[in-house]
């Protein structure tokens, strides 16, 4: 027998593509901008999984609606990031927008976004403005807020009695954001960080610092770097001795993707993200299943980003029953909706990003193993951003 | 034997360019303004490398600079008038440009190239890791310039056909420019010191004077590019210093064909219609995802089959 | 700052400038012996660093064993290499060559996506090398960096006894000096340019190797490593050995202790120390003695 959420999905898929034939309306085009070459290509390609899995679970279609893929290889190079978003703006002249992951290139995308009010789904770039000074009705983000996950650790960092941390990351936007919100939690709950330590992107000879760490003897350390970046800091901590002597936090993003790499310097770190790979929970269950079925791999955080942006987008398009010219009707449906995520249930803020549960996850195996809830319902602050709702 | 004018190619291209806007889509017509300003970029280059033999590998440090000079001070006032706002684009690279390259020339061939690499990264890490430029996400610009004449206004950049003709204009300045001064005694005096500074040095010319002003100048055109790129994106980002954006710049003129100017423009229109055509999908279909491999084997193909450059095709060598 | 801590940030400037070393030594070698720009030269490491992660679960505990045989595999690729594409470089221009191997570098990274993938691996320590020593109370040094730096010194000895003290070494010195004299007396000058660029090819893949079990094996890679080693090899002197050891060590103590102090802005410190030392000598450390 066919699981509940499988046969209402595909009576739901069932329904609208009869509706659609009635209608008879043409594919949707959606425009994905993603890195598909350098650094981050794992996951440009995760994202775009997690997207086409759950149009794939609707049966091909949202609302009704076919869609057309039209895909840019965003290089993760600001420079060409105008360039590039308007080849899907205007030279494809795609309804809607999705990408990316480096905040500099989302930020471009933004702009372009709004300047030719095309809806603009961000599946990834965590940079504060976005739904902060840059925010837009036309613009929404089912990631993360870099402030978000840094402000849970500090939080949970101070229930745990630590006083004195330090924090280190590279020198860029992201860093310098996830830092604040760490800062923020960590001093709310009584906690002093007495130095900021930073290196230059995408240096990552880190024994100096951690001599520097080692001198000033912290209670603990909160750090952020992501890919092979986060699997060199972590292995170098750990063969410094650090591990046993001074606690190591980060958001999820220092074990996210490299834990196998990492192998035993990564064992029982703990650290805070707004998903863990094994939620027991229905939706996340079968999304896991689903995703490993169809693309052979283990589906990670940047796939469950991917997958709730077609999720936001399918919800808006059920609104106005697959009528993408009712513009305002369908975005005021994204961002009343409470999106059924493998990560919980999320709904947007005021300003478009998602209000949702942080976890505190700790590293056992090739996971990240729920643990806690770290912070309920967390909202980013959307500094700067002047949308009332 | 009857040759055709050195001016009526270029002027045909001019013309040709002025009447596009009439035929072209949106999106082709950002593509060609694109083009025109990266034309400008490889121009100041070439007058570097092509014409004095100094090859240097952080110009993109002016490109960027006028850049984030445009987008910083646009800020300063809600209704910012191209009369303040270009010439100073212009003049804050010119500046950095006379600060590398009074120390730079002190060293030569290899080194000299290096030397500018150093000064560029220097650039860039001031406007990625400080707070003054911005930080690494990059800046807006936002209020973009124009041109009044009391209260009539003559030019207002946030148009784009208006913006499409200022940028060409600039074009046809900097290419008449630099073909004016390559006929002059000064563009004489630095092809011969590309060719043999010994002997110019020997004729009582001073080098160091020279290859300063061209230094300079170079920077100051490479500024203006970064200057339109400003207006034309309305984000900067310092990426545009790093140098990966200065190699781009020297191998447009490399692929042109070096000691042109026609080189250099065809070079940039090259480089970018190649990367465009090869990682587009309804062109090349699954290839697209792939364009690193296929534009790295065009880019060996040429080299190897075209030594001089685009413009080595059909010519007697 | 107390002494101890000052020790330790040496001991690190040190092991780091030893490793830059190792992939400089083989640029400055192709550099200033073949007179060719390789921007692919990151590639290289990259190359040694992913062969690392392929091979090493084949020789398991045999480390040793398996360096030499990536060494060996390495410098059969660049044999190979400079036969099918290098070889064709030595008569073009500087610009030339930099445009071919920029090319080169475009090809490598698809290469590797394709048969690799574009996720981050590690490589695992082997037993005999993966402790710690304590340094006090301060913090405890893993011994597999102690091994690196040795590894280095060894590989840095050998060249330099290879390039001054052998008959290969005595035919390097003079091809690059004079080549065509070289062919008139009868050596193969060809042959002679491909070794070295094997052994160059085989440095860097070397040095990557070494680095895996510390850093870890990721896309790009090679890039920042690049730049650096330009830095030093410029800063050396191109061709020398020494030079590039000087440099290096230079180098490392600039990137340690300028993040240590000048956090901000230590990512010019390279920068501005290059920029100081060709300002001063316009050629390098250096220049061309080994």
């Amino acid at each position: 027998m066919m699981s509940m959420p499988r046969l209402t999905t595909l009576a739901a898929a069932l329904a609208f593509s009869s509706l659609a034939c009635a209608q008879g309306q043409p594919p949707l085009k959606v425009g994905l901008m993603l890195p598909y070459t350098g650094t981050y290509a794992a996951l440009g390609n995760m994202i775009e999984n997690g997207f086409k899995l759950y149009v794939h679970e609707q049966g091909g279609k949202l609302a009704g609606r076919e869609i057309q893929y039209f895909k840019v290889d965003d290089e993760s190079d600001p420079s060409k990031a105008t360039d590039n978003v308007n080849k899907l703006i205007k030279r494809d002249n795609v309804d809607v927008l999705v990408g990316t992951v480096h905040s500099g290139v989302a930020l471009a995308m933004a702009k372009a976004a709004r300047e030719s009010n095309t809806l603009l789904i961000v599946p990834n770039a965590g940079a504060d403005a976005i739904t902060g000074a840059m925010c837009a009705p036309n613009i929404f983000r089912t990631s993360f807020s870099n402030w978000q996950p840094g402000y849970a650790m500090g939080v949970v960092a101070a229930q745990k009695g630590h006083k004195r941390a330090m924090t280190i990351t590279w020198n860029y936007a992201a860093g310098n954001e996830t830092v604040k919100g760490f800062t923020e939690g960590f001093e709310k709950g009584g906690g002093k960080v007495i130095k900021d330590l930073t290196l230059p992107f995408p240096n990552v000879e880190f024994q100096a610092l951690l001599t520097e760490i080692a001198a000033q003897k912290p209670d603990a350390v909160y750090a952020f770097f992501a890919g092979g970046g986060a699997v060199k800091f972590v292995k170098d901590y750990d063969a410094a001795g650090l591990r046993k002597t001074i606690p190591l936090y980060g958001p999820g993003f220092l074990t996210d993707g490299t834990l196998e790499a990492q192998g035993t310097s990564a064992q029982g770190l703990l650290t805070t993200l707004h998903y863990a790979d094994n939620l027991e929970t229905p939706r996340n269950e079968s999304f896991r299943k689903n995703f490993a079925l169809n693309y052979k791999a283990n589906a990670d955080v940047y796939a469950v980003q991917g997958y709730d942006a077609a999720q936001l987008l399918g919800a808006g398009l059920t609104a106005v029953k697959g009528d993408f010219k009712q513009r305002d009707q369908m975005l005021y449906a994204m961002g009343k909706t409470v999106i059924g995520s493998p990560r919980g249930k999320f709904a947007m803020s005021a300003a478009h990003n998602p209000v949702q549960d942080i976890y505190l996850r700790e590293a056992k195996g090739v996971n990240n193993e729920y643990r806690s809830v770290a912070v309920k319902q967390l909202a980013d602050p959307a500094k700067g951003c002047k949308m009332s709702q | 034997m009857s040759r055709l004018p050195d001016w009526l190619l270029p002027t045909v291209a001019a013309v040709a360019l002025a009447a596009l806007p009439a035929v072209l889509t949106p999106y082709l017509h950002d593509l060609v303004v694109k083009i025109v300003i990266l034309a400008i970029f490889a121009l100041s280059l070439e007058l570097l490398a092509g014409t004095t033999g100094l090859v240097s590998f952080g110009h993109a440090a002016f490109y960027g600079l006028g850049a984030y000079t445009a987008a910083l001070t646009a800020a300063w006032s809600d209704s910012p008038s191209l009369l303040w706002l270009l010439p100073l684009s212009i003049a804050v690279p010119a500046l950095y440009a006379l600060f590398v390259g009074a120390l730079s020339l002190r060293t030569k061939g290899v080194y000299f190239i290096m030397v500018t690499l150093a000064f560029a990264q220097m650039a860039y890490f001031v406007f990625h890791d400080t707070k003054f430029g911005g930080g690494s996400d990059g800046v807006y610009l936002t209020n973009k310039p124009t041109l009044k004449v009391g209260s009539t206004m003559l030019l207002d950049t946030d148009q784009r056909l208006p913006f499409y003709y200022f940028t060409l204009g600039a074009l046809v300045f900097t290419y008449a420019l630099l073909a004016l001064l390559k006929r002059s005694r000064f563009g004489h005096a630095l092809a011969g010191i590309r060719v043999n500074e010994q002997r110019m040095r020997a004729a009582g010319f001073r080098s160091y004077g020279y290859k300063l002003a061209a230094f300079v100048i170079a920077g100051a055109l490479a500024g203006l590019a970064g200057f339109l790129l400003a207006l034309k994106d309305g984000f900067v980002n310092p990426e545009l210093l790093s140098w990966h954006e200065s190699g781009a710049v020297l191998l447009m003129i490399i692929l042109g064909g070096l000691g042109h100017l026609r080189g250099a423009v065809i070079g940039a229109i090259a480089f970018v219609l190649l990367k465009e055509a090869l990682s587009t999908q309804g062109l090349v279909g699954p290839l697209a995802e792939h364009w690193q491999l296929t534009l790295g084997a065009t880019i060996i193909a040429f080299v190897a089959l075209l030594p001089r450059g685009l413009i080595g095709i059909g010519s007697k060598g | 700052m107390d002494l101890a801590t000052f020790l330790v940030q040496c001991l690190n400037a040190v092991q780091y400038g030893l490793l830059l070393f190792l992939v400089a030594s083989g640029l400055t070698l192709i550099f200033g012996i073949m007179g060719v720009i390789n921007l692919a030269h990151g590639s290289f490491y990259m190359v040694g660093a992913y062969l690392a992660f392929a091979i090493a679960p084949l020789f398991g505990q045999n480390f040793l064993l398996m360096l030499v045989v990536g060494v060996l595999l390495a410098a059969a690729f660049g044999y190979a290499l400079e036969w099918a594409f290098y070889s064709y470089l030595y008569q073009r221009e500087h610009l030339q060559q930099v445009l071919m191997t920029y090319a080169l570098i475009l090809v490598f990274e698809e290469l590797r996506s394709l048969l690799v993938g574009n996720d981050v691996h590690g490589v695992a320590a082997p037993q005999w090398l993966a402790g710690s020593i304590e340094l006090g109370a301060l913090m405890s040094y893993p011994v597999y960096r102690l091994f690196a730096s040795a590894a280095c010194i060894v590989v840095a000895l050998a060249l330099y006894y290879v390039v001054n003290r052998t008959r290969l070494g005595m035919m390097i010195r003079a091809g690059a000096s004079n080549r065509d004299m070289v062919r008139g007396l009868g050596i193969d000058i060809r042959r002679l340019y491909r070794i070295v660029f094997a052994a160059g090819v085989a440095l860097a893949a070397l040095a990557g190797m070494i680095a895996a079990p510390m850093s870890s094996v990721y896309p790009g890679m090679g890039n920042h490593v690049l730049i650096i080693c330009f830095v030093v090899v410029v800063i050396g002197g191109i061709g020398s050995i020494t030079g590039a050891l000087i440099a290096s060590l230079l180098v490392g103590a600039v990137d340690t202790f300028g993040k240590v102090f000048f956090a901000e802005l230590s990512g010019i410190g390279v920068y501005v120390l290059m920029a100081i030392i060709l300002v001063w000598r316009p050629e390098g450390l250096m220049k061309r003695s080994y």
